[in-house]
C-alpha cells in the first residue's frame, strides 16, 4: 500500500447526502476478480448516460475536476453495501482522500485498507470546504495527516481526528495482516482456551 | 462484576488481544464467504503464500451471481464474468479446504439463509461475511457483521478481526403488533425513526415483548436491516425459541455438548441495569404496514399516506428527498395506495424464508396476479424451496401467475439477469431502495411479502390489512 503523507490536490464537492456503494460503484462491477481498473466506472450511473457518454454537469466530468484528489461530501458518505469495490473505484480513479460530516462504518474501515484518508469534520467546516472546492482547479487544498489538518486554498485550518493505530497504518503503508500475525501467539492461547470453554463452536 | 449488555458479554468472550491503544483482536467463530467479496481476498492469501487458519469455521457459499431460472444448470445461463466468480469460488473452496455448497446442492441459498439452516449459526458467536447484510446472524444472539475484502483476507490468514467496541443502543419495541403489521414493518419502522445513519457506530440490541414473540424467521428479518440503519450490528437475545431452532441442526452440537452449549447460552442477556449509550423505545401497537417512498431504507411511511414533498424536510434531505421523487417518478399529495407497480419481487435474505412465504401464500391463495405485473418468487435456499413445495405454496404461487424460482439474491441487486427496467416499478421484500440497486433507473418501494403479495394482485401498491 502506497504511504499517506501531506496531499495538496483538487477537491471535487459533492453536496449531496447518504452518498451510497450503488452510487459509488454499480453492482455490475463487482464481477471482477481484481482490485484494479474501477476508477473509470466510479459513480457510473452519475457519470455516464446509456449510450456511456459522459454527463457534462456532473462534478468529475468538469474539466477542472478531471484530476481530483479529493472529494468533500455530505453526510454518511458511504452508506450501504460491504463491497470494498467503492474504496477501490475511489482510490483506481486518483482520490485518496474523502471528507464529510459522517461516514458508514464498513466504509470507513475499508478506505484506511486502501491508502485512503477518510475525514469527519463538523457540517459548518464542510460548509467551507465546500465552497472553497466549488472553486475549482486553482483552489488547491491540503490534507497533512502527521498534523491532522485540512487546509482550505485561503489558508483557513481545520483540525481532524483519526485513530492512532490507523493513521499509523496509513502513513507506514502496513499491511494489517502482517501486524496481527506478529500476535499469532497470543491467537493461539485464546483458540486453546476457547476450545476447552466452547468446544462446540 | 458490573453489569453487562449481552453485546460486551460476547465481546469479552471473544477477545483475543487488546493493545494499548485500544484496538483489539476479536476471535471469529464463523467466516461465512460468497463469491462477490472474497476473490480479491483468496488471491491475496495466495500472493503471500498464506494459508486459511481455521478451514473448519469457514463456510462458502455462490448466491449473488447465480441465475434462480430453472434451467440453471446449463451453464451458459451465466455471463461470461459471473461464471468466473463462481467458479473462482469453487476452486478457492477446494484449494483451501473450506465447507463449500455449490450451485447444485439442495443446500445452496443465500449466505445468510444458509448460515442459521445449516446449524452454522449460533447464539454467542461471532460471525462475519464480506457483505453488510451478516447483520441478520444476530438473531441469535451472535455478533455478527459485515466486512470488506481486506477484512475478509484478515479473517482467512489469521481467524481474527482488528476492531474498536461499539457503543450499546437498546432498541425496545413494547406491546404487540397490529394485525397485518410483521417484523419487516417493525425493522422499517426503526429505520424510519433513526435514519439511516442513526446506528453508526452502535450496536443494536432489539427486545420488548414484541421482539419477544416474533418467530426466530422473524427475528433475522429485524436484525437484517440493523445495517441500514448504519448500525455495526444487531443483537437479539437467544431464548426458547433460539434454542428449538438451533436444536438438531447439522453443525449444531449434540449430547453432552449441547447440554454445555445451552448452559453458557442461557446466560447470554443483557443485565438488568447494564449502561446503555442509546434507548429507543416504539410501541408495536403504533406500527402499520410500511412501503418506502423514496432511494434511503429511511424513506418509510404508511400504506395510507401520502407521497410527502421535499420542503416538508429539513437540511440536506431536501435535496436529497427531491432527487428521490424524480428518481422515483413521484408526485407530492399522491396517496401511496394509488402507485401503480409493474413487477413483484419476493425474497431475498431479508424476506426468503419460510414463513414469509406462508405469508404471502396466504394473501395469494385463490387470487390471480394482475394481468401485465410481472412476479416472481425466489426462495432463500433450496431447502426453503424444498419445504413450501411440500406444504403446497409452491402450487398457490403458480396458479396465482408467480414464477416460482431457485435460491439466490435474484432481483435484490440484480447481478444475476433478474433486473428491472429504467423506471420500472418494483414491489420488493427486499432491504435496499438504491437508485439502480434492481436495475439502473428501476424504481423500488419496500414492503412485507404480504403487502408485496397484495400488490401483485391489484397492481398497485396496497394495503395488505384489506386482503386479510
Ligand atoms: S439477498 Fe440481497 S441483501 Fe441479501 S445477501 Fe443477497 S444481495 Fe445481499
Amino acid at each position: 500500500m502506497e504511504k499517506f503523507n501531506t496531499l495538496t490536490g483538487i477537491a471535487a464537492p459533492m453536496p449531496l447526502i447518504n452518498i451510497d456503494t450503488d452510487m459509488i460503484i454499480p453492482k455490475q462491477f463487482l464481477k471482477t476478480i481484481k482490485r484494479s481498473g474501477l476508477g473509470v466506472n466510479l459513480f457510473d450511473e452519475m457519470r455516464y448516460d446509456d449510450d456511456r457518454n459522459e454527463i457534462p454537469t456532473f462534478v468529475l466530468n468538469q474539466d477542472a475536476y478531471r484530476d481530483a484528489q479529493i472529494i468533500i461530501a455530505g453526510d454518511n458518505f458511504g452508506c450501504g453495501s460491504s463491497r470494498e469495490h467503492a474504496p477501490w473505484a475511489i482510490a483506481d480513479f486518483g482520490i485518496t482522500c474523502v471528507i464529510a460530516p459522517s461516514f458508514a462504518d464498513i466504509f470507513y474501515n475499508n478506505c484506511f485498507k486502501n491508502g485512503i484518508l477518510p475525514i469527519a469534520l463538523p457540517q459548518e467546516q464542510i460548509d467551507v470546504l465546500m465552497k472553497d472546492a466549488e472553486k475549482g482547479a486553482n483552489a488547491r487544498m491540503t490534507v497533512d495527516i502527521e498534523e491532522q489538518t485540512v487546509t482550505t486554498s485561503d489558508g483557513e485550518v481545520f483540525k481532524f481526528e483519526v485513530d492512532t493505530f490507523k493513521k499509523h497504518c496509513l502513513m507506514q503503508g502496513l499491511d494489517d495482516i502482517g501486524l496481527t500475525m506478529e500476535k499469532s501467539a497470543s491467537i493461539d492461547t485464546f483458540e486453546a482456551a476457547a476450545q476447552t470453554q466452547r468446544p462446540w463452536v | 462484576m458490573s453489569p453487562k449488555t449481552l453485546y460486551d458479554k460476547i465481546w469479552d468472550a471473544h477477545l483475543a488481544h487488546e493493545a494499548d491503544d485500544g484496538t483489539c483482536l476479536l476471535y471469529i467463530d464463523r467466516h461465512l464467504v460468497h463469491e462477490v467479496t472474497s476473490p480479491q481476498a483468496f488471491e491475496g492469501l495466495r500472493m503471500s503464500g498464506r494459508k486459511v487458519r481455521a478451514p473448519e469455521k469457514t463456510i462458502a457459499v455462490p448466491d449473488h451471481n447465480v441465475p434462480t431460472t430453472l434451467d440453471r444448470a446449463d451453464a451458459t445461463t451465466m455471463t461470461e464474468d459471473s461464471r468466473i466468480q463462481v467458479n473462482a469460488l469453487d476452486t478457492n473452496a477446494k484449494e483451501f479446504g473450506i465447507h463449500y455448497y455449490p450451485v447444485s446442492d439442495v443446500r445452496q441459498g443465500i449466505v445468510h439463509i444458509v448460515g442459521p439452516e445449516q446449524g452454522w449459526t449460533l447464539p454467542g458467536m461471532t460471525v462475519v461475511c464480506g457483505d453488510s447484510h451478516t447483520a441478520t446472524h444476530g438473531a441469535f444472539g451472535s455478533l455478527a457483521h459485515g466486512i470488506g475484502t481486506s477484512e475478509v483476507e484478515h479473517v482467512l490468514a489469521t481467524q481474527t478481526l482488528i476492531q474498536k467496541k461499539s457503543k450499546n443502543m437498546k432498541v425496545e419495541i413494547t406491546g404487540k403488533l397490529a394485525h397485518g403489521v410483521t417484523a419487516k414493518d417493525i425493522t422499517m419502522a426503526v429505520i424510519g425513526k433513526t435514519g439511516t445513519a442513526g446506528g453508526t457506530g452502535y450496536v443494536i440490541e432489539y427486545c420488548g415483548e414484541a421482539i419477544r414473540e416474533l418467530s426466530m424467521e422473524g427475528r433475522m428479518t429485524v436484525c437484517n436491516m440493523a445495517i441500514e440503519g448504519g448500525a455495526r450490528a444487531g443483537l437479539i437475545a437467544p431464548d426458547e425459541k433460539t434454542f428449538e431452532y438451533c436444536m438438531g441442526r447439522p453443525h449444531a452440537p449434540k449430547g453432552a455438548q449441547w447440554e454445555a452449549a445451552l448452559t453458557w447460552w442461557k446466560t447470554l442477556f443483557s443485565d438488568e441495569d447494564a449502561y446503555w449509550d442509546e434507548i429507543l423505545v416504539i410501541k408495536a401497537e403504533d406500527i402499520a404496514p410500511l412501503v418506502t417512498w423514496g432511494t434511503s431504507p429511511e424513506d418509510v411511511l404508511p400504506i395510507t399516506a401520502l407521497v410527502p414533498s421535499a420542503d416538508s424536510f429539513t437540511g440536506g434531505k431536501v435535496e436529497a428527498a427531491q432527487r428521490a421523487l424524480d428518481y422515483m417518478g413521484l408526485k407530492a399529495g399522491q396517496p401511496l395506495s394509488e402507485v401503480e407497480i409493474d413487477t413483484v419481487f419476493i425474497g431475498s435474505c431479508t424476506n426468503g424464508r419460510i414463513e414469509d412465504l406462508r405469508a404471502a401464500a396466504e394473501i395469494l391463495k385463490g387470487k390471480k396476479v394482475k394481468d401485465g405485473i410481472r412476479a416472481m418468487i425466489v426462495p432463500g435456499s433450496g431447502l426453503v424451496r424444498a419445504q413450501a413445495e411440500e406444504e403446497g405454496l409452491a402450487d398457490i404461487f403458480k396458479d396465482a401467475g408467480f414464477e416460482w424460482r431457485l435460491a439466490g439474491c435474484s432481483m435484490c441487486l440484480a447481478m444475476n439477469p433478474d433486473q428491472l427496467a429504467p423506471a420500472e416499478r418494483c414491489a420488493a421484500t427486499s432491504n435496499r431502495n438504491f437508485e439502480g440497486r434492481q436495475g439502473r433507473g428501476g424504481r423500488t418501494h419496500l414492503m412485507s411479502p404480504g403487502m408485496a403479495a397484495a400488490a401483485a394482485i391489484t397492481g398497485k401498491l396496497t394495503d395488505v390489512r384489506e386482503m386479510m
